[in-house]
């Protein structure tokens, strides 16, 4: 027996890499994905990095696979829309070692825009499908998936959710099994996809696909339990979890390569059970294999919602109609996520908010600024959109209401995908203004480096792309850098910017408050104090406003907690009566 | 145990919630059960709520507490504590950490903190409710921070597994430096409830 250790499914799929044998790795930082590639990068034997973008990680790790080193991409379900270009390209190639792509779904929305099923991509770029149900099977399905991929010359889809991500089970650990390079091998047919070539290579996916039907049948990633016959489960990843606690004497049909669908071993499954139900998250994807194959008596849908997550309750309630006793749910005091004490978030928005602007904002910790008490963003859409969505507007209602429009994106975002937009603004002649919001960091992810930090995903140093030059070079001739934390400063120059009749952007310049160093510039400053005899309280709430979680009010007049205070001065700057020191 | 043990442990972001159910699994998995938990990171961290559902025994599939089956509470601030009362099944125990946290949302007016938080789950749970000023208990240990190894000794009381474990575990999980005010911490959080 190796050693055990409580690993979440993110760390668990860092450790199956390694003992695959892995040599590069490649990521962009998102909810729930991000800790695969941060815990990979701790391992000496395989390169890791943190890509400008989904689609260039994409490209890079599956660079080196048709290269000859097994590779892996880790990104959350969105970001594969990103890398949805090379995705499909690449199953009509096929790989030269092994390359798996993990995609971490979000059912549930905890994090995230939307909740788009990606088991679909599977069957969209005809790819093979593995979903692990534990930590444990993420680590093993990995090893098996480089296996799957070099045996059938395929990328493999590797398919997490958040509660596998980010759930803690017992793992039992193995050895990194050291896998040379592969031979390369010019191959012109094979990996220059001109229109004469990929028309062949179309034959040649299709005949895949059929022999990866046939060993779907026989992996042992697919699995039946033996139980009471009266009813027959078909499920996969987390859903397992929750029917084989709701229905634990069933019998199962548990899969762990879910596409293509195992269909010679689901017809031995059906002459086992009496009934059949499919409980599956979101998509009926499962379903809908099996009633093309013309079970039409198989319900899945009718029990389990399409909507939200899984629990273990909305199955027994969707199967059996039924729930434990349990007190009635009460509600409690809303705690929305807020911008951490001395954001520098929170000076732009404060000012966005007083100018009553319209904003279009991005995907960062700065989305919260639609929230109260700022308000100040009228759409979120994905990474890049705060910079085009805001020329969208320009070119509907035009360039005066544009003056008092701003879009919103942060500097990692800025560099993702924020560079074409800025670029489509200069060259079709629009005027829209911009605020970058450069804190230094990937912040909302927990502080993963990105170009413009000086490190690699390794910690090594490297060149610090300086945004400045590169808006200048997209032709942005009006560049400003401000302090956020100066408001009446930066409210001038988005006064002065709102007049041009020309593109600008405005950098915001201030790192993130919880980096390590500005916590220990924050420990050297002292705590703000409210003076109660002169503080207005509740008739004023000048500094409630800043929505700051370090002031509330307390017997009608504003205080400022010790412990959440950094001693930034924002609170200072926007009291009218001088109360604060 | 031949049963299945759940636990939900609940404050504010930033309060170690995820450190004491990482610590709680752990001392599962060293005495020789099967254990998992389940979080969600991401949006919580900044001073929202956060949750983290924690399940030991012989064999655990869902890696999530179902509702009307949670044997123990333990909530690091008052209001949270509500918020996942009907996750509670009849005949359970609620440890709170005697703090409130005031969120932005009532300054602002568009919300009000709950009062009688005890009141309110013994009635509408039928739980057993203790409270422990945990932020004080820390203090004494010599460091507020360890407010959360307060609380888990506390819930310690409600568990079956050995002192030796928690202590073998508490100081292989937490920096060398403050091994010994944590053990400090989690004894005074111990000793301060009678169950």
């Amino acid at each position: 027996m190796g050693q055990k250790s409580l690993l979440s499914g993110n760390e668990a799929i860092a450790r199956g890499a390694w003992e695959a044998g892995v040599k590069v790795a490649t990521a962009y930082p998102g909810t729930p994905s991000t800790e695969i590639l941060e815990n990979i990068a701790k391992y000496p034997e395989i390169y890791a990095e943190w890509s400008t973008n989904e689609k260039v990680a994409f490209e890079v790790a599956f660079g080196a696979a048709i290269a000859g080193a097994r590779s892996i991409t880790s990104m959350k379900h969105v970001g594969l829309n990103v890398a949805a270009d090379p995705l499909f390209t690449s199953s009509y190639t096929g790989i030269n070692a092994g390359f798996v792509i993990v995609t971490c779904d979000d059912p549930g929305m905890h994090s995230s825009q939307n909740e788009q099923d990606n088991r679909r991509y599977a069957k969209f770029a005809k790819l093979p499908l593995v979903e692990p149900s534990d930590s444990q099977e993420a680590k093993d399905f990995i090893k098996e998936a480089f296996k799957i991929s070099e045996m059938f010359d395929t990328p493999v889809l590797f398919r997490m959710t958040t509660r596998l991500s980010h759930s803690k089970t017992i793992v039992e650990l193995g050895e990194r099994e050291e896998v040379p390079l592969k031979d390369y091998v010019k191959d012109f047919r094979k990996y220059v996809i001109l229109p004469s070539n990929a028309k062949v290579r179309h034959y040649i996916v299709e005949d895949r696909l059929k022999k990866l039907r046939e060993f779907a049948n026989t992996t042992w990633l697919n699995r039946i339990e033996k139980g009471d016959p009266s009813l027959g489960i078909v499920t996969s990843g987390i859903s397992y979890q929750y029917a084989k606690e709701v229905f634990p004497n069933a019998t199962f049909l548990k899969l762990g390569m879910s596409f293509p669908f195992p269909a010679e071993l689901f017809a031995e499954f059906v002459s086992m059970v009496e009934k059949i139900i499919v409980i599956e998250e979101n998509e009926p994807f499962l379903e809908e294999e099996i009633k093309i194959l013309g079970y039409t008596a198989v319900e899945g849908k009718k029990y389990i919602p399409i909507c939200d997550e899984l629990s273990p309750e909305v199955v027994r309630k969707g199967v059996l109609g039924e729930e434990l006793p349990h007190p009635e749910p009460l509600k409690s005091v809303l705690r929305p996520p807020v911008f951490c004490a001395g954001c520098p978030h929170t000076g732009i928005f404060y000012n966005l908010w007083r100018l009553k602007a319209t904003v279009t904002g991005d995907i960062g910790c700065y989305t919260l600024g639609a929230l109260p008490p700022y308000e100040s963003i009228d759409t979120t859409i994905c990474m890049g959109a705060g910079i085009t969505n805001a020329f969208g507007f320009e070119l509907a209602r035009g360039k005066e209401f544009s003056k008092k429009l701003f879009g919103v994106i942060g500097d990692s975002t800025f560099l993702h995908t924020g560079i074409p937009g800025l670029i489509d603004i200069v060259y079709n002649r629009g005027i829209t203004k911009i605020i970058i919001l450069d804190n230094r960091i990937t912040a909302m992810t927990g502080h993963q480096d990105h170009p413009g930090t000086g490190r690699t995903a390794k910690g090594e140093p490297t060149k610090s792309l300086d945004i400045k030059e590169i808006v200048k070079a997209c032709g942005v001739s009006k560049v400003y850098e401000v302090d956020p934390h100066d408001l009446r400063g930066t409210r001038e120059i988005m006064k002065e910017v709102m007049e041009l009749d020309e593109p600008a952007v405005i950098i915001s310049k201030r790192p993130c408050a919880l980096l390590p160093e500005e916590r220990k510039k924050q420990a050297q400053r002292p705590k703000r104090k409210v003076n109660p005899e002169i503080c207005r309280g509740e008739k004023c709430m000048g500094c409630i406003k800043l929505g700051c979680p370090a002031i509330s009010l307390k017997d009608g007049k504003s205080f400022i907690s010790d412990l959440l205070c950094v001693g930034c001065d924002l609170c200072i700057q926007v009291c009218p009566f001088g109360a604060i020191s | 145990m031949n049963s299945v043990l759940n636990v939900i442990i609940s404050g504010v972001g930033g309060q170690g919630i995820l450190t004491a159910s990482e610590l709680l699994a752990k001392v599962a998995m060293e005495a020789g059960l099967d254990a998992k938990k389940s979080e969600v990171h991401g949006m919580s961290q900044r001073g929202g709520s956060v949750v983290s559902h924690v399940r030991l025994g012989p064999k655990v599939y869902s890696p999530l507490v179902e509702k009307g089956s949670c044997d123990v509470i333990l909530s690091f601030e008052k209001a949270e504590t509500l918020r996942w009362i009907h996750y509670l099944k009849p005949g359970a125990k609620v440890i709170i950490n005697d703090l409130e946290i005031i969120p932005v949302t009532v300054s602002l007016k568009l919300d009000s903190y709950p009062k009688d938080v005890e009141k309110i789950i013994r009635e509408r749970a039928g739980a057993d409710v203790f409270l422990v000023p945990a932020t004080e208990l820390a203090k004494e240990a010599g460091d507020a921070r360890t407010a959360n190894t307060v609380l888990l000794g506390s819930l310690s009381l409600l568990l079956p597994f050995e002192m030796r474990i928690w202590e073998k575990v508490i100081s292989e999980n937490v920096k060398k430096d403050t091994i010994e005010v944590n053990l400090k911490a989690f004894h005074l959080g111990r000793n301060y409830l009678k169950i």
